[in-house]
């Protein structure tokens, strides 16, 4: 009994251990994203630093810095980039070097607000969601209805065309990237959004299989009596089957919505004007930009990282039985 | 064919009609079409030229650079697929401890592997820096000693990607995890008869049982892996830096296409990739014949 505690102790002590280490760029993204830009890059030789440090402002919110020993307020910047400060009552000049930001702990907002700014944030994220929204429809209504036909409708040659299906899902994307977007740029689709939402009202693959593992697990006396009861295909699939269906729709829905809200191959290749751009492109983007703008680049980092944490934490269950499903049945 | 047969086809069909039509025009259309543009130079403004196998013989004798790709991308497979499998099947083992908390755990584990890619790039981009990322500068303050340059030194820069692709194992460590469920609790009892300790019964128990889904898991990131791309994309802007060091395959595919406009030749590296990729994928599902432990059905 004593060996089996230590172990107990000891798979502990590694679990927490490792938890930390993984928590732990999370923690370095939000810490950054909270932080003054002159103490993000900390003093050589210094551990990392961690507290969120902000600017102080005066009462009428004018920015307090160090000059001379004393603390001023700064009135903002000229046209000869010198910082214009109140001294004893007298405005004074002074060289950046000359000033030194007076700082406190404190949440620095001021990454987030500059990172929307320079990011047209709104429209990003309005094009990302209708993006998202018009593509998880598609996939859960033609997937579920493909997926009914492999599942519940006994036809002859369903079995050798659901192994094309899978096949499919084999068929590496590079495969048919340049013939469909020579497609797309024939039908003038390349700079819209219809090669990244018209697709996906086909039924796909994964989807299909994963909705068929489930619809097999429901009873088929249901379907055998309301067909002799004169019941149509469609009115099984859409009275019988769909409702008893939600855990296996909502898994579908929330992973193809997670797939689109991350995406970035497709629209980096289909969307050409920054007012198409979606979050992961526009931060792509972002980032190549500005390179040592971390303390923006972190703050859309946790913007575009955290509604993914949330519906985690809102879809637990569906998300762990979803991967299960996908991952074992097959 | 009876009434109901008939009825059945015609409402199988009806129903899988949309997948039909999908798979019509965005699978078999573009891989039919994939295979003629291998064989042509084409850069979608002006209809393609035959050019036979020019493209082919230009990939194997003339494009180090394609060589370069398959061994960057070849080096990272066979270290992140099998470093990720470990690391997976150890925390999920650990989480199957019996020790408390472990919903907090598993949400710490496999959170990072629904991060969308671009943010987790910049994040890493960030973690990584030579100079002030987390990593270099804790182990400067705390154990005094100077990091590697990571990504901006090209023996480091695979490593670097390898290391980041295990922070992103949850998703294998759930099926893992379920996996470890359906381990029947009375195998373990018949092995405690044995005497069987705990390394053995992990050895001869556990471990047989799991392989159904190491295979399952093996396959996924083998495919994964030899398509890796966004990552890269974002972290070398879509260079392949330094000295391409980073050069995937996936990513020297895109700049042949949509950067240097040459469709023709990067359909044909689509094809070698495909091979490649069904190579690799039959070679572990030949060998898992001899390794795979099928238990009852």
């Amino acid at each position: 009994m004593a060996t089996k505690r230590m172990r107990r102790v000891a798979a502990m002590a590694a679990l927490v251990a490792l938890s930390i280490t993984f928590i732990m760029p999370f923690m370095w993204m939000l810490s950054t994203s909270f932080k003054h830009e002159s103490r993000i890059f900390p003093p050589p030789g210094e551990p990392p630093y961690w507290m969120p440090v902000t600017d102080v402002r005066d009462e009428k919110g004018r920015l307090l810095v160090q000059y001379g020993g004393k603390v001023v307020p700064d009135l903002g910047v000229d046209d000869f980039g010198l910082h214009r400060l109140l001294v004893d009552g007298e405005e004074v000049g002074a060289w950046d070097h000359e000033v030194e930001p007076l700082l406190r702990s404190g949440l620095h907002w001021e990454n987030y607000r500059r990172a929307f700014e320079m990011m047209d944030f709104r429209r990003n994220l309005k094009n990302t969601l209708f993006i998202c929204f018009a593509a998880v429809l598609g996939t859960v209504l033609s997937s579920a209805i493909v997926a009914y036909s492999f599942a519940r409708i006994p036809w002859r040659g369903r079995d050798a065309v659901f192994i094309l299906v899978l096949a499919t899902m084999m068929l590496p994307y590079q495969v048919t990237l340049i013939p469909l977007f020579s497609l797309y740029s024939r039908l003038g689709w390349v700079g819209s959004f219809k090669p990244l939402i018209v697709p996906y009202w086909f039924g796909v693959p994964f989807y299909i299989f994963l909705l068929r593992q489930f619809f097999k697990g429901i009873p088929e006396d249901l379907s055998a009596a309301a067909r002799i009861d004169g019941c149509s295909e469609f009115g099984i699939f859409a009275r019988i089957i769909l409702p008893l269906s939600k855990p296996a729709l909502a898994t579908t829905a929330l992973f193809m919505f997670l797939f689109q809200w991350g995406d970035f191959l497709n629209p980096l290749i289909y969307l050409q004007d920054h007012t198409q751009y979606t979050l992961a492109v526009a931060l792509q983007q972002f980032q190549s930009q500005h390179e040592n703008a971390w303390g923006p680049l972190m703050a859309m980092g946790t913007v575009i990282t955290l509604p993914v944490i949330a519906l985690f934490f809102l879809a637990q269950r569906t998300f762990i039985q979803g991967i299960t499903l996908s991952g074992l049945k097959g | 064919m009876t009434r109901w047969e008939r009825r059945h086809l015609r409402n199988g069909l009806l129903f899988a009609s949309p997948w039909i039509a999908g798979f019509v025009l965005f699978a078999l259309y573009p891989l039919l079409m994939s295979i003629y543009y291998s064989f042509t130079a084409y850069n979608v403004v002006q209809p393609p030229v035959w050019v036979g196998l020019d493209n082919y013989r230009e990939l194997f004798f003339e494009d180090p650079l394609f060589w370069k790709s398959l061994y960057n991308t070849l080096y990272f497979t066979a270290f992140s697929v099998p470093l990720s499998l470990i690391f997976s099947i150890t925390l999920a083992l650990l989480l199957n401890q019996k020790v408390a908390g472990i919903s907090v755990f598993r949400t710490v584990f496999f959170l990072p592997s629904i991060v969308p890619v671009v943010a987790s790039a910049v994040l890493w981009l960030w973690v990584l820096n030579p100079d002030s990322g987390l990593i270099n500068s804790a182990l400067r303050g705390w154990v005094g000693i100077e990091g590697p340059g990571w990504l901006a030194d090209a023996r480091w820069s695979k490593p670097s990607l390898i290391l980041m692709s295990l922070w992103s194992v949850g998703g294998a460590m759930v099926i893992f995890l379920a996996g470890l469920a359906d381990v029947p609790q009375t195998l373990y009892e018949v092995a405690e008869l044995d005497g069987a300790g705990p390394v053995n019964k992990f050895l001869h128990v556990t471990l047989p049982m799991l392989t159904p889904t190491i295979l399952f898991n093996m396959v996924m990131g083998l495919i994964m892996a030899f398509q890796y791309f966004t990552q890269v994309y974002v972290m070398t802007g879509g260079l392949g830096t330094p000295v391409d060091s980073t050069m995937f395959y996936a990513l020297y595919l895109y700049r042949s296409s949509f950067y240097y406009l040459r469709m023709g030749y990067a359909s044909a590296m689509a094809w070698m990739l495909f091979v490649v990729i069904l190579v690799a994928t039959l070679g572990v599902l030949y060998s898992s014949r001899k390794w795979v432990f099928y238990h009852g059905d």
